[in-house]
């Protein structure tokens, strides 16, 4: 294997340590984050394109390295976020619980301490989510939403870039071993 | 159970979202929310997008005025450093009436319309997709329920789709899922307004042989028992096309063109009745009225029944007849005499002026260019009354037809 695989495959002790933030950080950061979704973009649509909530559920999926945990984080964020919206509960909690398994499972495997497969990883989960809630919505409720898959391609692409700045950030939040 | 537990983790996510799905397939069947999990959500999340939404206007308003301000130092800095902070003080204080101005003239209309109606806030946007729906700031403790409709004052915005304690869901005009009663202002065309998820709106269900103009305004109609009658939706935007099998009119919603900040929730609506169209514009001569004709003398004739009933009556006293009386086959009075004349004739000879006759030939004629006509040969010998009813009956008929003029 190369170097740059080592690096990214997970190869010790360490790095397969499962991160523990505090306990607010779990109430606090999606609270915040469903309110970045609800609030900035009634003033600059450009954020509407930002799914801070799926970021932060990929986030602590990933770096909890936890199935179980990811899929009820998942869960959790996906249904206050169904909350908030005019349909019914669940297409939101749906997806992000699979979002959240899946992205625990990848955590489990690679370092997700790197930046490029922190961004690889939020481009195909947000691409994901993305596809799979329009799969829903037309299968589920019948819905007839226009799937356009470049302007998917690009909000992950957006979505990944603002994720990386945003994983620094909320790296802060964890506890020193 | 050893298979469950090795299996555990995709045990758990399979029971999630067999639980999601459940709860999602209850709701698409029963057509029901599960409202106490919404209730929670909106709890939580409202409260704080108040509090950020009023810092957030006070904030805007008073950076935004001290910018201004600062130029304003500039070219004055002779200024005492004392006025400079006064003046602060004093933007501060104008940044609040900024906000107190747009409050304002949102309760100005609330007191001029009828409906009565509860002023709120826009606090949020919501999470879904493609989704027109915002939140604000009442919710049912202030008397908010489903259903209600919701306006500024330039048009009606959407309706209340949800009502928590603290906080509304407003499905806005735009959304797909959207629709309300409407006519048109100038031909009164009926109409249902529809979301197409963009900024513009379709207004439904009109015929196609119905007209429909550029820019013609359309009103709420008050049928579907959400906004009273008489409140703007918006204007035809483009030209209606004919469409199949109705034609297609498109909105721009009035309401949304001055973004969306405070809003007026109709707890109570009332009728109001359309405005009508503006007439002429400016653009469009108008020949000004023709002269009036001089006016008629207090109590004299105004119409040409009037002034006929007036010549037949001057007729009657200059021949000394009284209309109604006389047997079948007496002389009838001459309708032809010249008024003028007779009148000078009788004023000359200073007799009755049923003596001072003038022969039939020279007097007919009432009017200028018939008196020099010839005459008809007048017979030599008057036939008997019995006859000629024909030429009585014609007397009689004159005669009634003066009587019956008011």
């Amino acid at each position: 294997m190369s170097e740059l695989t080592d690096r990214i495959l997970i190869s010790n002790v360490r790095e397969s340590r499962v991160a523990r933030f505090r306990r607010w950080a779990f109430i606090v950061v999606p609270l915040a984050a469903i309110l970045f979704q609800v609030y900035l973009p009634l003033f600059f649509q450009f954020f509407g394109y930002l799914e801070m909530p799926l970021l932060v559920t990929i986030y602590f999926a990933l770096l909890r390295r936890d199935q179980v945990s990811g899929t009820f984080i998942g869960a959790g964020i996906g249904l206050v976020q169904d909350s908030l919206s005019h349909q019914p509960l669940g297409m939101f909690g749906i997806v992000k619980t699979m979002v959240g398994y899946f992205a625990a499972s990848v955590g489990m495997r690679f370092d997700v301490d790197h930046s490029a497969m922190r961004f690889l990883l939020c481009l195909l989960f947000v691409c994901f989510h993305q596809f799979f809630f329009w799969v829903l919505s037309s299968a589920l409720l019948g819905q007839q939403m226009g799937f356009d898959a470049q302007q998917i391609f690009f909000v992950g692409l957006l979505n990944a870039a603002v994720g990386i700045f945003l994983f620094r950030f909320l790296d802060k939040l964890r506890e020193r071993a | 159970m050893d298979l469950l537990s090795r299996y555990r983790n995709v045990t758990v996510l399979l029971l999630v979202i067999f639980a999601q799905l459940v709860l999602l397939a209850y709701q698409v069947k029963s057509n029901q929310d599960v409202r106490l999990i919404r209730i929670w959500a909106v709890t939580a999340v409202t409260p704080v997008a108040k509090v950020v939404e009023t810092v957030r206007s006070g904030a805007a308003g008073f950076i935004g005025n001290y910018i201004f301000l600062r130029d304003l130092k500039s070219e004055n800095d002779r200024l005492k450093s004392e006025l400079g902070r006064v003046k602060v003080e004093n933007e501060f204080l104008r940044s609040e009436l900024d906000t107190a101005g747009r409050l304002k003239a949102l309760s100005a209309f609330q007191q001029q319309n009828p409906s009565r109606t509860l002023p709120a806030r826009v606090i949020g946007i919501t999470t879904g997709t493609n989704s027109k729906v915002v939140f604000v700031d009442q919710g049912s403790r202030a008397g908010v329920m489903k259903g209600m409709g919701v306006i500024t004052p330039d048009g009606i915005i959407g309706k209340i789709v949800a009502a928590y304690p603290t906080a509304s869901q407003v499905l806005l005009i735009t959304d797909a899922s959207f629709a309300a009663g409407v006519i048109s202002q100038k031909h009164r065309v009926r109409g249902t307004v529809v979301g197409l998820g963009q900024s513009k709106c379709k207004v439904d269900y009109i015929q196609n042989e119905e007209q429909v103009d550029r820019g013609e305004k359309f009103y709420t109609s008050g049928d579907d028992g959400i906004f009273p009658k008489g409140l703007p939706v918006g204007a035809v935007a483009g030209a209606p096309q004919p469409g199949n099998p109705y034609k297609e009119v498109f909105l721009t919603p009035s309401g949304l063109q001055g973004g969306l900040e405070e809003v007026l929730i109709i707890i109570e609506g009332v009728h109001m009745p359309i405005p009508d169209p503006a007439t002429a514009s400016s653009e469009i001569y108008l020949q000004p009225p023709p002269p009036d004709e001089p006016a008629a003398a207090p109590g004299g004739p105004t119409t040409p029944a009037d002034r006929l009933w007036e010549r037949y009556k001057k007729i009657g006293e200059v021949e000394n007849h009284t209309y109604g009386e006389g047997l079948p086959g007496s002389k009838p009075p001459d309708f032809n005499i010249n008024l003028d004349e007779a009148a000078k004739a009788a004023a000359a000879a200073g007799q009755g002026v049923g003596k001072a006759l003038p022969p039939a030939q020279n007097l007919r004629g009432g009017q200028p260019g018939q008196a020099e006509a010839p005459a008809p040969p007048k017979p030599k010998s008057q036939p008997a009354p019995a006859a000629k009813p024909k030429g009585e009956s014609k007397t009689g008929t004159a005669g009634q037809t003066a009587n019956e003029l008011p």
